[in-house]
């Protein structure tokens, strides 16, 4: 069926539309029920978790005879209490549920408690007598690369002759950008309510974004077969990656739990201990080393990218695979070398968060780009041009991919113009010329982001649709909600496919018993995925019933046309809902599974070549900020962003990812700074010390548009991008604003020394430190340091 | 003396007793009330998810303070109405303007934030008419949202306007005063609950007492510090003396010489009273915590928990603020800056308690606060710095200098102060002075700030300070574009 059918568009709240999110008035009502607001079942027991103090130590004794002996305790789980086996890791393991003898993080389960209520089985989960002997820790990632400590081989991806071509150019820069990690501080906490049911099998409401893995590794931890185990997920209050993996540890507890007692059991993190016990952002150290010409083009760049994994894989290869994938950002490079270095520690192990890699990896390039800039005293957009990928040519990717669908010089240009970038860089100079306590800075950086799972199976969906015999919908599908619209824009292209209004669909829980085997809802990929399976199956049924129409009608199946909440078939034109009915009388089958996966792409990770990405996703945004010389404190003035979404789902949406994405990713950059001590316990644990934005951290003035000329190139449904983490990279403008306006202080003429996040701290801290080299290179050699050339 | 919790619910007076007194009002409403809409982000205040409206008698009138209920004691509640999430759509299902904003805004994403954002704003709502974009970030300051990056939630504030309004009419406001009446008490309120009591006197007198009975007895206020020793650190609080009931602590005054804050006045409630005569303190209680922080929070408490880093101690002890401490009958006074003798240690005697804080007013002095913290609003200051200073000519004649966050207890830094006595106010002198500050602390790091920062800020504070004082029409704050969106 063509898509063009899509630009008519009489039934409300089909493809396109901006309609609100479907649980909108539930969220501002107090209607929509997470986990832990399910209708307690009888009998219901709260869990709590007892965590490792130390970390990195061997476990010589547990004893939980105290746990035990509280008042309200109904049973204690350790490691040997496992029926299956003790391990949650969605790849190479090392991770158990509890560890068992080993302790490899402060904050690592040990055992859980499940009790009468929340209090006594939190207080409980305090009580045990656990006796450490304590090994030498790794808590850095420098300390992990001088002792060679990884959780997976180091991997290097390769194109032309890199380290030649940096020898061969006129200049060269080389140094170290330091990125700190981030909390994912999803308001709903980590939530797990288990069901025990007949046979031993088991039914668990999780707040995970990857139901499919929550199954399986209950069933594994259980040793029972995947099809005694169920999952739903309704909703959660935010994941961004944060409940990708890391949820499947509570429901596995809960479960464990719920099956030794045969009683419900519900495990509901407290923030304190959720933000202890549970991965972040990577870390990263990054290397470079570039050689450039006069202009600032490059001709040659090392990276070398070594993060924090903590104490486990996890996703931490595929994490740092994304951060080599962006390590070219938008930019060509001819001859580039990337080693990337998965770091072991003795803390959490990080995981997925909105970007996956891909932030850090962008960091490293925008990093070099700006430091090429102001080594040349340019302005820094003129070299982010200087090195944009072309079209037609200087458009292969250090991996070897061709990119096809590059408009990133569109949009830049577009978001000069509008964001007045060249009339508020003069008004910036002025105003530093003038102010002296209070500098201005502005930065434009652009993003390009590949859609899609690198892992390539991984790139498949499954959908379920029934219509029952009113004509309203039934929807499911394998992706899951949390908060990102998902559901709407699903609903909306099966309105569409069906061309009956969006409110005749509801769109249910996410059920491992209705979707199987499938992938997390991550990778940006959920829409694209899932609105093509639902797509493919709605396609299935309406074929079912244009060709019963057209036997019933005598006309030609292809003639049959859905329009309008109606069927025209030849002269007749009946109700939607009326020829569902007539097709059951008929005998029609009114359900269908549909099923979608992502063509062209391929991989080999060997050779670092092929085609990971479907497509990329572009944008750019320019940031203002001011700075307080004397404080290093900040305020973001205006930002501007242009972005691309393709042909957008629901524009309201898309719109609300591009906004809250850019807020969250300048958190990463700015405020929101993870501390640990010197014995690894993680010291910003709770919002009064880790401090995400807050409303007054909004822009000023926050100017957001989506590329209005926007429709992918490639089959994508409905010619939409994916949009749910591209937008956090444009927050990187807000960062390199903030470099700006500290290079100010040197009147441009030097380039500061900033590491993330850019707390006030390290604002003041960079400040300083360009300070004394102004003032030592003035009493040296002030002449030298101001020509750019060696 | 009653032992009967009493507050409105619903429309309806919902008597309590026999419950545990330091259970909270939102796991109240969410395991005993069976309303769920509230939601707990982090239990301790700092959220918002967990956001209700409290609705008091204001004389004949009413009026709505949004609070954190993850930290607020269920007796707390007594004599007022609770107004949650669930309450304020019609019973037909019509969205009250709020929530109606909202959603046409597309302010909710994961939505797990959104009844705590209703609330908030519905309290504003009530208040006020046409806010400027900085009383919305000041409203919403307590609210934190992961998911929109609040441009749809600021939005929606602005729009809630536009809609026909289903609130305060006029005869819900008389039903529910008089309900609200008739739940005032004169008596104290009395509660035991598995040998835990909990006392909430209305008279001074009546505390005085209990105080002498119970000397180690913590006296709630806002409980927005001793709701945590009960949601983290899982204390068992034997007894609590309420200090919200009583009358003579609630009271603001003023002499020819000084303000007088009673020890239970709200932040919120000293606010305009201080932000008149020092726009710079009232700038820094703005910042000191959120709108639901403030409404709870008390001054009085702030100075009790003897915090190193309670942000009202720098300017209270750079104006030579006293306090008024209470004994039984007897009331004695002490300069605030000898209150504080260690970390958390204070000079109370056992029995004793703050009754009112004195604040001097000083026309003649030029006072300037600074809060320094990652975050601008709703954070913890890293180091937080008030100067008070009379010039005669360009001579100091009277310089008084206190920091928050740079030793165990809030100090004054006295060496700075005497280099600069007597002096020319200028740059050469301040700068000389400043390094004097290097002995007169010795900061810690910590995951607010490290020493060299802290060190160097407070230097730098000082600089800002003399800046202030001589050059005009300056912009010397990035605080001052905040909400500015045509700065």
């Amino acid at each position: 069926m063509p898509e063009s059918a899509a630009e008519v568009q009489p039934i409300a709240g089909g493809a396109h539309t901006a309609l609100p999110h479907d649980s909108a008035r539930k969220h501002v009502s107090g209607g929509a029920v997470y986990t832990d607001d399910i209708l307690e079942p009888e009998g219901l027991l709260q869990a709590a978790i007892g965590i490792s103090e130390r970390a990195h130590a061997e476990i010589t004794k547990l004893d939980t005879q105290s746990v035990r002996n509280y008042p309200g305790v109904v049973a204690v789980m350790a490691a040997p209490d496992i029926p299956g086996v003790n391990d949650v890791s969605p790849t190479v393991g090392g991770d158990p549920v509890f560890a068992d003898a080993l302790v490899e993080y402060v904050g690592q389960p040990v055992y859980a408690v499940a009790a009468t209520d929340i209090e006594r089985a939190r207080r409980a989960a305090k009580k045990a007598e656990i006796e450490y002997k304590d090994l030498e820790p790794i808590l850095t990632v420098a300390q992990a690369l001088d002792k060679e400590s990884f959780v997976l081989p180091s991997h290097t991806m390769r194109r032309g002759d890199s380290s030649k071509a940096i020898a061969l150019s006129p200049h060269r820069l080389a140094g170290r950008v330091e990125l700190g990690g981030q909390d994912h501080f999803y308001l709903e906490g980590q939530v797990a309510l288990a069901i025990p049911q007949e046979d031993g099998d088991m039914f668990v409401f999780s707040s995970t974004q990857h139901p499919t893995e929550v199954q399986h590794s209950i069933a594994k931890v259980l040793g029972r077969p995947d099809n005694a185990v169920t999952v739903e997920v309704r909703r959660m209050g935010g994941g961004f990656g944060g409940k990708e993996t890391q949820a499947t540890l509570f429901a596995c507890i809960a479960a464990l739990l719920a099956d030794k007692t045969r009683q419900p059991v519900n495990l509901r993190l407290d923030r304190d201990d959720d933000m202890i016990i549970t991965g972040k952002r990577h870390d990263f150290l990054i290397d470079y080393d570039v050689g450039f010409d006069d202009d600032g083009r490059i001709r040659g760049v090392n990276f070398s990218l070594a993060s924090r994994c903590g104490m486990s894989a996890d996703l931490s290869g595929p994490v740092n695979d994304r951060a080599m994938f962006h390590c070219d950002n938008a930019y060509f490079l001819e001859n580039v070398t990337i080693n990337s270095h998965r770091c072991k520690t003795n803390t959490v192990s990080n995981t997925a968060f909105r970007g996956f890699g891909g932030p850090q990896g962008m960091m490293g390039i925008e990093y070099v780009v700006d430091e090429i800039a102001r080594y040349l005293h340019k302005d820094p957009l003129q070299v982010r041009r200087m090195n944009f990928y072309g079209r037609g040519e200087r458009d292969i990717t250090p991996y070897h991919m061709k990119v096809e669908d590059n408009i990133i010089e569109e949009i830049v240009d577009k978001l000069e113009q509008s964001s007045e970038y060249t009339r508020r860089r003069g008004e910036i100079t002025t105003f530093n010329e003038t102010s002296s306590v209070l500098k201005r800075g502005m930065a434009l950086t652009p993003v390009k982001f590949g859609i899609s799972f690198t892992l390539t199976h991984l790139n498949q969906a499954g959908a379920l649709v029934h219509i029952y015999t009113d004509g309203s919908v039934h929807l499911n599908h394998g992706g899951t909600e949390m908060g990102q619209g998902l559901h709407t824009k699903v609903a909306q292209i099966v309105a569409e496919e069906f061309q009956i209004d969006v409110d005749r669909i509801k769109v249910t829980a996410t059920n491992t018993g209705k979707v199987p085997n499938t992938s997390a809802t991550a990778a940006s990929a959920g829409t694209d995925l899932n609105g093509k399976a639902a797509q493919a199956a709605a396609r299935t049924i309406k074929e079912r019933l244009a060709k019963f129409a057209a036997e019933h009608y005598g006309v030609e199946p292809e003639t049959v046309v859905f329009r309008a909440n109606e069927v025209i078939a030849g002269k007749n034109r009946i109700p939607f809902s009326e020829l569902v009915k007539l097709g059951y009388q008929a005998r029609i089958s009114l359900s269908a599974a549909g099923y979608y996966k992502t063509p062209k792409i391929h991989y080999d990770r060997e050779n670092t070549r092929g085609r990971p990405f479907f497509y990329f996703a572009y944008g750019a945004a320019v940031s203002e900020v001011v700075i307080d010389t004397l404080t290093g404190e900040y305020k973001m003035l205006r930002v501007d962003i242009l972005h691309d979404a393709g042909k957008s789902v629901n524009p309201a949406i898309d719109l609300g990812q591009v906004e809250g994405g850019f807020i969250q990713g300048m958190g990463w950059l700015t405020t929101e700074e993870l501390c640990w001590d010197d014995i690894g316990n993680l010291t910003t644990h709770a919002p009064s010390t880790y401090k995400i934005p807050a409303c007054g951290d909004l822009p000023n003035d926050f100017r957001v548009e989506l590329l209005e000329t926007g429709a992918n190139r490639e089959d994508a449904i409905h010619r939409s991008k994916a949009v749910g983490e591209p937008p956090l990279m444009l927050s990187l403008s807000a960062f390199f604003a903030l470099k700006d306006a500290i290079a100010s202080v040197s009147d441009h003429k030097m380039s500061p020394r900033l590491d993330a996040p850019a707390t006030p701290e390290r604002v003041l801290l960079a400040v300083e430190e360009l300070k004394e080299r102004m003032s030592s290179v003035a009493t040296e050699t002030y002449e030298s340091a101001e020509a750019p050339s060696r | 003396m009653s032992d009967t919790i009493r507050f409105v619910c619903d429309g309806d007076v919902v008597e309590l007793r026999g419950v545990d007194p330091t259970m909270t009002v939102l796991n109240y409403l969410r395991t005993v009330a069976n309303k769920t809409g509230t939601k707990e982000g982090c239990a301790e205040g700092d959220c918002g998810a967990c956001t209700v409206v409290l609705r008091e008698l204001d004389g004949e009138k009413v009026r709505d303070l949004a609070v954190n209920s993850c930290i607020l004691f269920l007796p707390t509640l007594d004599g007022k109405e609770l107004i949650t999430v669930e309450d304020l759509a019609s019973n037909d299902g019509t969205l009250h303007p709020v929530q109606r904003a909202l959603v046409e805004s597309h302010g909710s994403q994961c939505g797990f934030c959104t009844p705590g954002f209703v609330m908030s704003m519905f309290a504003l709502y009530g208040a006020e008419n046409k806010p400027s974009r900085l009383t919305i970030n000041d409203t919403l300051s307590g609210n934190l949202c992961r998911c929109t990056g609040y441009a749809p939630i600021v939005r929606a504030a602005e729009k809630m306007y536009e809609y026909d309004g289903i609130a305060n009419n006029g005869d819900q406001d008389d039903k529910t005063v008089s309900l609200l009446k008739s739940i005032q008490r004169n008596d104290a309120l009395s509660m035991e609950f598995n040998g835990r009591h909990y006392f909430a006197p209305t008279t001074i007198a009546e505390l005085a007492k209990l105080r002498k009975e119970y000397p180690k007895a913590p006296i709630l206020a806002g409980g927005t510090d001793i709701g945590l020793w009960v949601t983290k650190q899982h204390r068992d609080l034997e007894t609590v003396l309420y200090g919200g009931n009583v009358r003579e602590l609630k009271q603001i005054g003023r002499t020819a010489a000084h303000m007088e804050i009673g020890a239970g006045v709200t932040l919120s409630d000293a606010f305009s009273t201080i932000a008149e005569s020092y726009p710079d303190f009232g700038e820094v209680l703005r910042r000191f915590g959120s709108v639901p922080i403030r409404n709870a929070a008390t001054l009085g408490g702030n100075v009790a928990n003897a915090s190193p880093i309670g942000d009202a101690m720098p300017p209270l002890i750079a104006l030579d603020s006293k306090l008024s401490i209470r004994h039984g009958r007897k009331a004695r006074e002490i300069p605030l800056d000898e209150f504080f003798i260690d970390y958390q240690k204070t000079a109370l005697e056992p029995g004793e308690f703050i009754e009112k804080i004195l604040i001097p007013l000083r026309p003649d002095h030029r006072l300037g606060v600074y809060k320094i913290s990652k975050r601008l609003d709703q954070d913890i200051s890293a180091v937080c710095a008030a100067f008070s200073l009379r010039l005669e000519g360009n001579r100091v004649a009277d310089i008084r200098i206190c920091f928050g966050g740079m030793a165990a207890i809030p100090k004054r830094a006295f060496k700075c102060e005497e280099a600069l006595l007597g002096n020319e106010w200028s740059r050469e002198n301040v700068q000389q002075a400043a390094v004097k500050l290097d002995e007169d602390f010795s900061p810690i790091t910590d995951f607010r700030a490290s020493e060299r920062y802290r060190s160097l800020v407070a230097k730098n504070l000082l600089l800002k300070f003399l800046i202030e004082t001589s050059v005009s029409n300056t912009k010397t704050r990035v605080i001052d574009y905040a909400g500015n969106v045509h700065a």
